[in-house]
């Protein structure tokens, strides 16, 4: 199988049924707990869903190092940046929706411009929340984090890699933020799959010493998707790169603009709005340095609605399916 | 708005019921959805639609109609329960809630589904909502109610009392909000995540009229926004005191239900219990 042996990944990727299922949010749970078990700075402080995002076992192992702050969002996040500015490294996290979505001037302004040392985990990002619906669905987040100064953005494909993320936060000095996911998604990287902030990597490569025919980056439990797809191309012959991109704020240009170079056509995709996602960064970075032509895999410009997430992921083109077809597309527009 | 008589309230009582057997069905039908709230607000949500409202569900964009605006959007089982029983749409939609392409979405949406007045479901928005409508009311001098439904958890956000001192500095005296007291959110009890009292004393500093009520007594329901239609020159707050989970003894006081998914047996017995409730309802006992 055309898998990177250096992604270090599970064996049964491809067999979904037998796979395990878990979400990222459990990742960020450990994460937290393994940054504060090795760090006493670390604190915790949630609004009124501390279950819900997994804070709860931080909450219980040190409950004098957490805040329970309520409903109250745009508090939450200030009162982050004044521990951070008394030398504490506070993990804020509520749904993406309310933070970073409701106290978003609040980050910008008394984190970010004051680089408060704040790690901002939203969770239940992305369509795949499911019955909540459109109000409960955060596709615009990547959007409103990437362009804000001195933020880190990162976006973990499975349970594994969120726990990476979200340790790797706490020793980055600086704002981060880090989104997860509600649902149960393939875990499909191990403890071994290397994480490093900047860093992207190949999880999905073309036959030694050929080029691909398509590079295909991805973020999120969509990588999952992005490989079933690889999987079905490579079936119907064609050589295909999978690049999992975790770090999409700061980017690995090294990685991305071989990508360009070799395949010469790139397909992003993300559990987000098309606009200001993780595929604009990309090809914010390709227009300057190598353009190429790029499809886009993500929310096309509407709201979410209620429904399964499989339901969902399908409804708005972000199957296995549409990167395929997205592939068919980006090959028919290469020069 | 008429006279509360007898029959009234026992007609009010086998609605609330009626309404509460529904929104059991809903979210167990779902198998997601918030439970505890709708519960609680079964009563109030019987008394707006068949006693209080001035409305017509049979043209729900009637412009001289109240505005009744639900902030805390996540009890939105409730809301369309009572507006299924009311006419706005058939019953039998009431079982695609929280499905895909279902005008019932998890959280109320303005655009799809006439008669929901606003979407919510991110807490602390409503208040203003209806503040903004009250000041066109008045600005349009239009004899229109409006009402605000909030929940006591988001009594926390900063933005619900941007909204209050507002109302309060506009002396909008054709505003009534109420909050329902259940003292529950997700976290645990509400004194206990963020003491919220004495909350009639806040509401007041901010110029507001406040009145406390069992918001299970339909007399007492019906006075208050009798009462708030006789205040001049303040807005009125209705403090209800409610029960999270009222009619399942299982479920009652208990903030776990805020939004547990029910397990069959779960659901079969609030049924039960609430179509036995003091043998006031006539329908099929299970
Ligand atoms: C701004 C915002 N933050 C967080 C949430 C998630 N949330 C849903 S309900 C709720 C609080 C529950 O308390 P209350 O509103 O009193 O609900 P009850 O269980 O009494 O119905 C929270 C925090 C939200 N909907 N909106
Ligand atoms: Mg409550």
């Amino acid at each position: 199988m055309p898998i990177n042996p250096k992604a270090k990944l599970v064996e049964h990727l491809l067999d979904v049924k037998a796979i395990e299922q878990k979400p990222t949010r459990d990742g960020y749970g450990t994460g937290l707990l393994a940054a504060g078990d090795e760090n006493p700075s670390v604190v915790a402080l949630c609004a009124d869903l501390m279950e819900s995002t997994r804070t709860e076992a931080f909450a219980q192992k040190y409950p004098d190092r957490f805040v329970e702050m309520g409903v109250a969002e745009q508090n939450m996040a200030s009162v982050a940046a004044g521990m951070a500015l008394m030398g504490k490294i506070p993990f804020i996290s509520s749904y993406a929706m309310f933070s970073p979505g409701r106290n978003w001037e609040q980050i910008r302004t008394t984190i970010a411009y004051n680089e408060a040392n704040v790690k901002i985990c939203g969770a239940h990002a992305g369509v795949s929340v499911g019955p909540d619906g459109a109000t409960h669905q955060a596709i615009e987040d990547i959007a409103l984090m990437r362009p804000i100064a001195n933020m880190t953005v990162f976006s973990p494909c499975d349970s594994v890699e969120a726990h990476k993320a979200t340790y790797a936060a706490a020793k980055i000095t600086g704002p981060v933020y880090v989104r997860y996911a509600r649902e149960k998604t393939p875990v499909f990287t191990t403890a071994q799959t290397p994480f490093e902030p900047g860093k992207a990597m190949a999880f999905w490569v073309e036959p030694v010493r050929t080029k691909p025919d398509v590079a295909i980056i991805s973020c999120g439990p969509l990588t999952h998707n992005a490989i079933l797809a690889a999987a079905e191309l490579e079936r119907e012959g064609m050589k295909v790169r999978v690049i999992n991109n975790p770090s999409i704020k700061p980017l690995d240009k090294e990685t991305i603009l071989k990508a360009a170079k070799d395949a010469k056509a790139i397909v992003t995709v993300e559990e987000h709005q098309v606009a200001g996602g993780m595929g604009s960064a990309i090809a914010e970075f390709l227009a300057q340095s190598y353009p190429v032509p790029v499809e886009f895999i993500g929310v096309q410009n509407r709201f979410g609605q209620s429904g399964t997430p499989t339901e969902l992921i399908e409804h708005y083109g972000m199957g296995a399916a549409h990167i395929i077809e997205a592939v068919t597309r980006v090959i028919a527009r290469k020069s | 708005m008429p006279h509360l008589h007898e029959d009234k309230i026992k007609f009010l009582e086998e609605m609330a019921n009626q309404i509460r057997q529904d929104v059991i069905a809903m979210v167990s039908h779902a198998r997601s959805g918030h439970i505890a709230g709708p519960l609680g607000m079964a009563d109030i949500f019987a008394a707006l639609y068949f006693h209080i409202l001035r409305h017509d569900p049979k043209h729900p964009e009637w412009s001289e109609r109240d505005r009744l605006i639900l902030s805390n959007g996540h009890i939105c089982p409730v809301r369309y329960a009572a507006m299924a029983r009311a006419g706005y749409f058939p019953v039998e939609e009431l079982k695609t809630l929280r499905t895909f392409g279902s005008r019932l979405q998890g959280h109320p949406h303005r655009t799809i589904l006439p008669g929901v007045e606003t979407t919510s479901g991110p807490l602390g928005s409503g208040l203003s909502q209806a503040v903004g409508m009250a000041i066109v009311a008045k600005m349009d001098a239009k004899k229109i109610n409006i009402y605000c439904l909030m929940s006591d958890g988001e009594q926390e956000c900063g933005q619900t009392w941007e909204a209050a001192m507002l109302a309060g500095k506009l002396k909008l005296d054709n505003l009534t909000a109420l909050i329902d007291r259940n003292n529950i959110q997700i976290d645990g009890m509400t004194e206990d995540i963020m003491p919220l009292e004495p909350l009639r004393q806040k509401y007041e500093a901010f110029g507001w009229h406040v009145l406390d009520i069992n918001g299970h007594n339909f007399e007492e329901i019906a006075n208050a926004y009798e009462t708030a239609q006789a205040i001049y020159e303040k807005p009125v707050l209705i403090i209800a005191h409610t029960i999270p989970g009222k009619g399942v003894d299982f479920m009652e006081f208990e903030y776990p239900w805020h939004s547990k998914t029910f397990k069959p047996e779960e659901a079969k017995e609030s049924l039960a219990q609430l179509r036995t409730l003091q043998g006031k309802i006539k329908s099929e006992h299970e």
